[in-house]
């Protein structure tokens, strides 16, 4: 191995390290009751949000931290965060042009241009510029459809029912910390309803976006496919270089009804951190979602390459009878990153099926933990359940850690567990640059290979920046 | 083509090649045999820039250049390729893309232009009817739940498809039923052409059945002991390499 050429490429500093100068309208740092209603006042909230937001707060005050992950951090001081921040707006925009053009500059330098997104590749693309939603495309091709697609604010507003309805139904404001958290200072995010019997015609994307420093995040995302619906929905993320440690505790929420399917994908990119450890985001997120009805079905796909420190389960409750639940996972911990990632399959419908697909690699001082659990209920006859959960290594200091956890009440479930340790082999890089290839493009080929499962569930522009992300994210973690 | 001049290497503290003098020129055919340790996978790696492989004096020359100043990767983008005795599996990664990614680097390395998923297909399907590898494989994960035949022979299926100038066999033959020697030799012999030149490493004369060299050298103790025709592998194969000891103790 050529320790000079690995040394170069760790060198590489974070593609999307900028920030860019947009008015922000902040509340002050802290958090009190009284911010939580002023964040509700900011945003016209109907009192039911108030209230919810208030239960949520009161109950977080009697919360503790979580200490059982496998992530390690300095304390974090709630008391110094600023907890809602908005690009002002300068006019009421009825159409993309009139995107503050640095907010779209921004998206430029991200390789995101709306307009292109908007005429090349048929995704709606619901941008959230810090905390509140600036643009949304193609409302009317989904609003011809039934589909709604809005902002969490403009969902507020318009359609409150729906939100009173599901808010809170699969992630309860009393969950865990970060949920609740986010449950009592959410300042945004999006919802998406796709009403009875129908398939969203594109896929929905939302790209997330950290901007305004000292801005935690706080987004909610909250998604019904109501009976016999589908929808396959996109999420992606970048954020700025910053040299303060930014805390991002989401929350996202899935219903499926009977016969409806859900997919979600996401690609996660936050700031990392650089290559000693300094700066990078604490992701803290809660996705869960409920297969309410029967052979109802939800599909979580996650590519997590950013974030100083990633704690996150997107899970599944299977509650409809012959519900399908699934996760596919590629975690990568390059430099000093931790991450503490996995799902929670829940049985407790009738031969109710799910599937995880667990890559872990570690790189540099990475640390990368798998954590999972399939709990299949009394009331869960004909139960399945297979994990594979596999783990490569780069180098010699980082750790790969697996926890499975299988918890079975029912005798006539079928419960299967894979798992797998490998280092990347110097025979493999090798061979591929006895064929030509730079160790760059080898380590990336490797590991792309050993990622491959996931990348086939993802939408196939997702796959392509998955692709290159990982390239991008590897770098040098060979030696 | 190729000039090794006193090449020394070790391998971890052990002197293993101890002044080895080689030279090849294109269009011929050279099979190096030699008892089991005597340097023959040593010397391919030390050609293809294997770390590990220390050389400790001596030089080669490939081309008029200093080839072991070359980074491994560079060797090949100049046109070495090194046939593995054991080929790596790499798992996810299809047979197809693998061979594009490597061939387009040879592309680019030559300032041509690359040449699309589209075109490469083609090419390469018509390659893989040379090794008679079914298309199938090409969809398949490089060398993964391969047998040992198919592993030669997808090491066979590069070798046509990056048309090396200097190609250097490790021990292809070992392993092969006598149908898949004839598949492998047959592609090998494809090969054989006024601008190339071939290095078989093996320990057996079989292969050179189907593959007739122009230059047999014997390998032993890390030098090349004794050189002549295709008739001293047919003397290795009947007396064995005891007599060559034997002469060089006499000598």
């Amino acid at each position: 191995m050529a320790n000079q050429d690995v040394k170069d490429l760790a060198d590489k500093e974070y593609k999307y390290g900028f920030s860019s100068d947009v008015e922000a309208d902040q509340i002050a740092k802290g958090l009190s009751e009284d911010v939580v209603r002023l964040i509700s006042k900011k945003k016209n909230e109907p009192s039911f949000m108030l209230d919810w937001r208030l239960k949520a707060y009161r109950h977080w005050l009697t919360m503790k931290e979580p200490t059982w992950a496998e992530v390690h951090y300095p304390a974090i001081d709630y008391q110094n965060i600023i907890y809602y921040s908005a690009p002002k707006p300068k006019k009421k925009l009825a159409s993309m042009d009139e995107v503050d053009p640095e907010v779209r500059a921004t998206f430029e330098k991200l390789g995101i241009p709306l307009e292109e997104q908007k005429m090349l590749s048929n995704v709606a693309v619901d941008a959230v510029f810090d905390s509140v939603s600036v643009a949304t495309t193609f409302k009317k091709t989904l609003g011809e459809a039934g589909v709604i697609f809005c902002s969490f604010s403009d969902a507020v507003k318009e359609h409150p029912e729906l939100l009173e309805k599901y808010l809170g139904s699969v992630v309860p404001y009393t969950d865990n910390f970060f949920a609740t958290l986010n449950s009592a200072v959410f300042s945004d995010g999006s919802f998406c309803y796709i009403p009875k019997g129908v398939k969203c015609p594109m896929e929905l994307s939302t790209y997330f976006r950290i901007n305004a420093k000292d801005t935690g995040q706080f987004e909610r995302t909250l998604i019904v496919a109501d009976e016999g619906a589908s929808v396959s929905y996109l999420e992606g993320c970048t954020a700025p270089m910053r040299d303060e440690n930014q805390l991002h505790a989401a929350v996202v929420e899935l219903v499926a009804m009977g016969d409806a399917s859900i997919k979600y994908s996401t690609i996660q990119n936050w700031y990392p951190g650089d290559k000693n450890g300094k700066g990078g985001i604490y992701n803290f997120v809660t996705k869960r979602g409920k297969c309410a009805g029967p052979r109802s079905k939800i599909s979580w796909t996650q590519v997590e390459t950013g974030s100083a420190i990633t704690w996150k389960y997107p899970s599944c409750i299977l509650l409809g009878d012959e519900s399908v639940g699934e996760f596919y996972s590629v975690a990568l911990a390059n430099h000093y990153q931790q991450a503490d990632t996995g799902t929670k399959m829940i049985h407790i419908g009738k031969n109710t099926k799910s599937t995880i697909i667990s890559k872990g690699i570690s790189a540099g001082h990475g640390q990368n933990a798998y954590r999972g659990q399939v709990k299949i209920a009394k009331s869960a006859a004909g139960a399945r359940n297979h994990s594979q959960c596999d783990s490569l290594l780069l180098g010699s200091q980082c750790g790969a850690h697996t926890f499975p956890n299988l918890e079975v009440h029912n005798t006539s479930s079928t419960v299967e567990h894979e798992a797998s340790t490998s280092k990347i082999g110097e025979d493999q890089l090798f061979y591929l640059r006895q064929r030509g290839l730079s160790t760059e493009d080898a380590v990336g080929m490797i590991v792309n290979g050993f990622c491959k499962q996931v990348f086939n569930e993802l939408p196939l522009e997702f796959a392509v920046e998955a692709h290159k992300l990982m390239n991008i994210s590897l770098e040098g973690s060979v030696g | 083509m190729l000039k090794i001049i006193d090449l020394h290497a070790k391998v971890g503290d052990k002197a293993i090649l101890k002044g080895l003098n080689l030279t090849v020129k294109a269009g011929e055919v050279h099979a190096i045999m030699g008892p089991n340790g005597s340097g023959k996978s040593t010397l391919s790696y030390v050609l293809a820039g294997r770390s590990g492989y220390e050389v400790t004096g001596g030089s080669v020359e490939y081309e008029g250049k200093n080839l072991l100043a070359m980074e491994p990767e560079v060797r090949a983008r100049e046109g070495v390729f090194l046939a593995f005795q054991y080929p790596v599996e790499i798992p996810g990664v299809s047979n197809k893309y693998f061979l594009k990614a490597a061939y387009n680097a040879q592309r680019k390395h030559r300032g041509e232009p690359e040449m699309d998923a589209g075109a490469f297909l083609k090419f390469v399907k018509e390659k893989a009817k040379l090794v008679e590898m079914a298309p199938a494989f090409l969809n398949r994960s490089v060398n993964e739940g391969f047998s040992g035949g198919e592993k030669k022979r997808n090491e066979i299926l590069q070798l046509a498809v990056l048309e090396p100038k200097l190609a250097l066999l490790d021990e292809t033959d070992s392993g092969l039923d006598i149908d898949a020697l004839k598949i492998v030799a047959n592609g090998i012999n494809r090969l054989r052409d006024p601008q190339r030149a071939v290095v078989l490493v093996t320990h057996y004369q079989r292969l050179l059945d189907y593959i007739v060299p122009d230059f047999v050298h014997v390998l032993s103790g890390g030098r090349i002991v004794k050189s002549g025709g295709k008739d001293l592998a047919v003397l290795l194969e009947k007396e064995g390499y005891g007599w060559i000891d034997a002469e060089k103790a006499a000598a």
